[in-house]
C-alpha cells in the first residue's frame, strides 16, 4: 500500500514567475524510505510543504494514509511527524517545556504530555539538557530536539526536510543513527537531502529531482546502474600519463577521461579489466599510484541525471535574491 | 473544536513561560514605560503649566498609559513574526489543533502581559504623584478601557506579523504607525496649540479618544480647541469603545482568514 501519493503537482510563486513544482509525482510504500534528492531550489521543501497541508499546491493532487492533504488537513495532521530544515521550536523555553506543549497541543493530556517529554528527551540523549534553554543547545542536539517534537504521537508518516543540513560530520553521523532506528520501528519516511551520500545511506528508494520535477527514481544500486557501470581509474605519475591514457583506452575500448594525473574509463568486465590494465601497466614499467574500479557515486548520477553538478538551480530564485539585495 | 480552549490556553501558556525562563523579557517590558513616566513627569513636567490641580503628572499618566497599550500592536506583531520565521508557526499549522488558536493564544498572552505592565506603570505612576481622584469604580473602568484598547490593537499586530516577514520590518512599522499615532494626540501635550487640520486628526485619533476618556474617568477635566464641540471630544467613552469594537470587527476575522491561508 502507498502512504503517500503525490500526482501532478504544479505550484508557483509570484503569479507563476517562479516555477517551484512542475509536475512533480511521487509515492512512497507503507513501511519504507523515500529519499527525495535534489539541489537548493528543485522543489524538496515545496513538495513536504504541501504533504505536510502548510501548503496548497495550484494544481495535482496528494493523498497521505488514502487522505486528501487539501480536503482534509486537519486528518492528515493527526497522522504525520514534521521535522523542517530549521529547528521549528521554541528557543527561549527548555527542551522539556517545548515537549510537554507540543504533547499538550497534540491533546495528549498532561500527565501523558509530561511522560512522553521525558521518555523522548531520553530516547534523544537529551535528558541533561532537558532543563536549558535550546537557546544553548548545539545544532545536533536542536535537530534531534526538533525530530522528537515531530515524534509526540508516535506518527506512522514522518516527513523529514533536510534533516541534517548544517549539522558537523558529527552531528550528522547521530542523526542518521536515530533516523535509521525510527525506521526499524515501522515507520514510513520521506526523506529530503541535498546529500547525495545520505540517501544512500538511509532510503530504500530515492527520487531525484531537480527543477521542481522527479527526474528519475529507484534504489540507489538500480540509479547507479542507469548512469552505467564501473569504471577503471587509475592515477600515474604525470610522466606516465599519457601511456597510461592508451592503456586505459585499450582495455576498455571507450572514450577516457582525464582529470588530473587520474584516468577514467568505463569498464563492462569488471575485475578482469582490472587485471588486464595492471598487466599492461607492467609490461610498460609504468608503476601506478592508485588503480581500481569505481562504482559511481550518487554525484555521478545525478551529473550524467542532470547535466549539471547538485548546486543551486532555479535561475529565477537567484535573480530574485540578487534583486532583493539591492 | 473541544479542543479550542485548551489550545489557546496552551499558547498562552507558552508565552509566560517565556517570561518565567528568562526574566529579562519582563524587565525590559516593564522598564519603557516607567522611563517614560519619569523622564515626562521630570523633564517636560516642571515646564508644561497644566491647570490642573496636581500637576502635569495627572494629564500624563493617561497619556502614557495608552501610548504604551498602544504599543502592544507592536509587540503583538514582533512576537508573531519572529515565531514565523523560525518556523514555529510552520510546526503549530502542521498540529490538528483547532484553528486560530495559535494567534488567539498569543493576544491573549500580550493582554496578560499587558496587565502586568499597567500595574507597574501605577505603582511608578503614583509614587511620582499621580492621583486619580474619581473614586475605585470609575478608575477600574478606566483600566479595563486600557486593557481592552491594547487587546484590540493587539489584533491590527496580529495582521502585520502575518503580512511582513521580517521581524525588525515589523517593528519599524509598528514603531511607524504607533508614534505618529500617539505624539499627534492630545497624550502629552493639550491639542490647542497644534495647526488647526492637525487639531482634527487629533480629535478623531483613538489614542486622543482613549486618553480622553481616562482622563475623564480618572476625575480630570478635559481641554480641547478648535474641536472642542466635536463627537468624539464630547463623547470620549462613546468614541473610545466604538473604535475598539470596529478594530476587532474588521481584525479578528481578517487575521485569522491570513493566518489560514497564509503560505510562505
Amino acid at each position: 500500500m502507498k502512504s503517500v501519493i503525490a500526482e501532478h503537482l504544479v505550484k508557483t510563486y509570484r503569479k507563476g514567475e517562479v516555477v517551484a513544482l512542475n509536475d512533480l509525482s511521487l509515492d512512497v510504500e507503507e513501511g519504507t524510505v523515500l529519499g527525495v534528492l535534489g539541489p537548493n531550489g528543485a522543489g524538496k521543501t515545496t513538495t513536504v510543504r504541501i504533504l505536510a497541508t502548510l501548503l496548497k499546491p495550484d494544481s495535482g493532487h496528494a493523498t497521505v494514509a488514502g487522505i486528501d492533504v487539501v480536503k482534509n488537513p486537519d486528518k492528515v495532521r493527526e497522522l504525520i511527524g514534521l521535522s523542517g530544515q530549521y529547528a521549528a521550536v521554541d528557543e527561549t523555553l527548555t527542551g522539556w517545556d517545548n515537549l510537554v506543549m507540543f504533547g499538550r497541543l497534540y491533546h495528549l493530556g498532561r500527565q501523558p504530555s509530561i511522560d512522553r517529554a521525558n521518555d523522548l528527551l531520553e530516547r534523544f540523549d537529551l535528558t541533561e539538557a532537558a532543563r536549558r534553554p535550546i537557546k544553548t543547545y548545539s545544532g545536533g542536539m536542536r535537530r534531534r530536539l526538533d525530530l522528537a517534537a515531530s515524534l509526540i504521537v508516535k506518527p506512522k508518516i514522518l516527513f523529514l526536510d533536510e534533516p541534517t543540513t548544517g549539522l558537523d560530520p558529527r552531528g550528522r553521523q547521530d542523526m542518521w543513527g536515530v533516523i535509521q532506528e525510527l525506521v526499524k520501528g515501522g515507520v514510513t519516511l520521506l526523506l529530503t537531502t541535498q546529500y547525495l551520500e545520505e540517501a544512500d545511506q538511509l532510503a530504500d528508494e530515492i527520487a531525484v529531482i531537480d527543477r521542481g520535477t522527479v527526474i528519475a527514481r529507484g534504489t540507489s544500486d538500480a540509479l547507479k546502474t542507469q548512469v552505467g557501470g564501473e569504471r577503471l581509474e587509475i592515477t600515474v605519475e604525470n610522466t606516465d600519463v599519457a601511456a597510461a591514457q592508451e592503456i586505459v583506452a585499450r582495455v576498455s575500448g571507450h572514450a577516457t577521461h582525464l582529470d588530473l594525473r587520474t584516468i577514467s574509463a568505463p569498464v563492462s568486465t569488471g575485475s578482469v579489466a582490472l587485471m588486464n590494465a595492471l598487466r599492461a601497466l607492467d609490461e610498460a614499467k609504468i608503476h601506478p599510484l592508485d588503480i581500481g574500479l569505481k562504482r559511481p557515486s550518487l554525484d555521478d548520477v545525478f551529473l550524467s541525471l542532470t547535466g549539471h553538478v547538485a548546486e543551486e538551480t532555479v535561475q529565477e530564485t537567484k535573480k530574485k535574491k540578487r534583486g532583493g539585495k539591492k | 473544536m473541544k479542543y479550542a480552549i485548551s489550545d489557546v490556553l496552551t499558547i498562552t501558556k507558552r508565552q509566560l513561560l517565556q517570561l518565567a525562563r528568562v526574566p529579562e523579557l519582563l524587565v525590559f517590558s516593564t522598564i519603557q514605560p516607567v522611563m517614560f513616566v519619569l523622564l515626562f513627569r521630570f523633564v517636560f513636567g516642571g515646564s508644561i503649566d497644566s491647570g490642573q490641580p496636581g500637576g502635569y503628572v495627572q494629564l500624563l499618566m493617561p497619556g502614557i498609559f495608552v501610548q504604551t497599550v498602544a504599543f502592544t500592536l507592536a509587540s503583538t506583531a514582533i512576537g508573531l513574526a519572529e515565531d514565523m520565521k523560525k518556523g514555529l508557526i510552520d510546526r503549530f499549522r502542521s498540529l490538528p489543533i483547532s484553528r486560530g488558536a495559535v494567534i488567539i493564544g498569543r493576544t491573549f498572552g500580550d493582554a496578560l502581559l499587558n496587565i502586568l505592565v499597567l500595574v507597574v506603570m501605577a505603582a511608578a505612576g503614583f509614587a511620582v504623584g499621580w492621583r486619580p481622584t474619581s473614586g475605585i469604580v470609575q478608575t477600574t473602568l478606566a483600566f479595563v478601557f486600557l486593557f481592552m484598547f491594547g487587546y484590540a490593537l493587539s489584533w491590527i499586530g496580529i495582521l502585520v506579523g502575518l503580512s511582513v516577514k521580517e521581524a525588525r520590518t515589523v517593528q519599524s512599522v509598528g514603531f511607524l504607525v504607533t508614534f505618529p499615532l500617539t505624539f499627534l494626540s492630545n497624550a502629552f501635550a493639550p491639542t490647542t496649540g497644534m495647526p488647526r487640520a492637525l487639531q482634527y486628526f487629533a480629535e478623531w485619533n483613538p489614542v486622543s479618544t482613549m486618553v480622553a476618556a481616562c482622563r475623564q474617568l480618572f476625575g480630570l477635566k478635559n481641554e480641547f480647541g478648535a474641536t472642542a464641540d466635536s463627537w468624539p471630544s464630547q463623547y470620549p467613552l462613546e468614541t473610545s469603545l466604538l473604535y475598539m469594537v470596529l478594530l476587532m470587527v474588521i481584525f479578528i476575522p481578517l487575521s485569522i482568514r491570513k493566518y489560514k491561508n497564509f503560505s510562505s
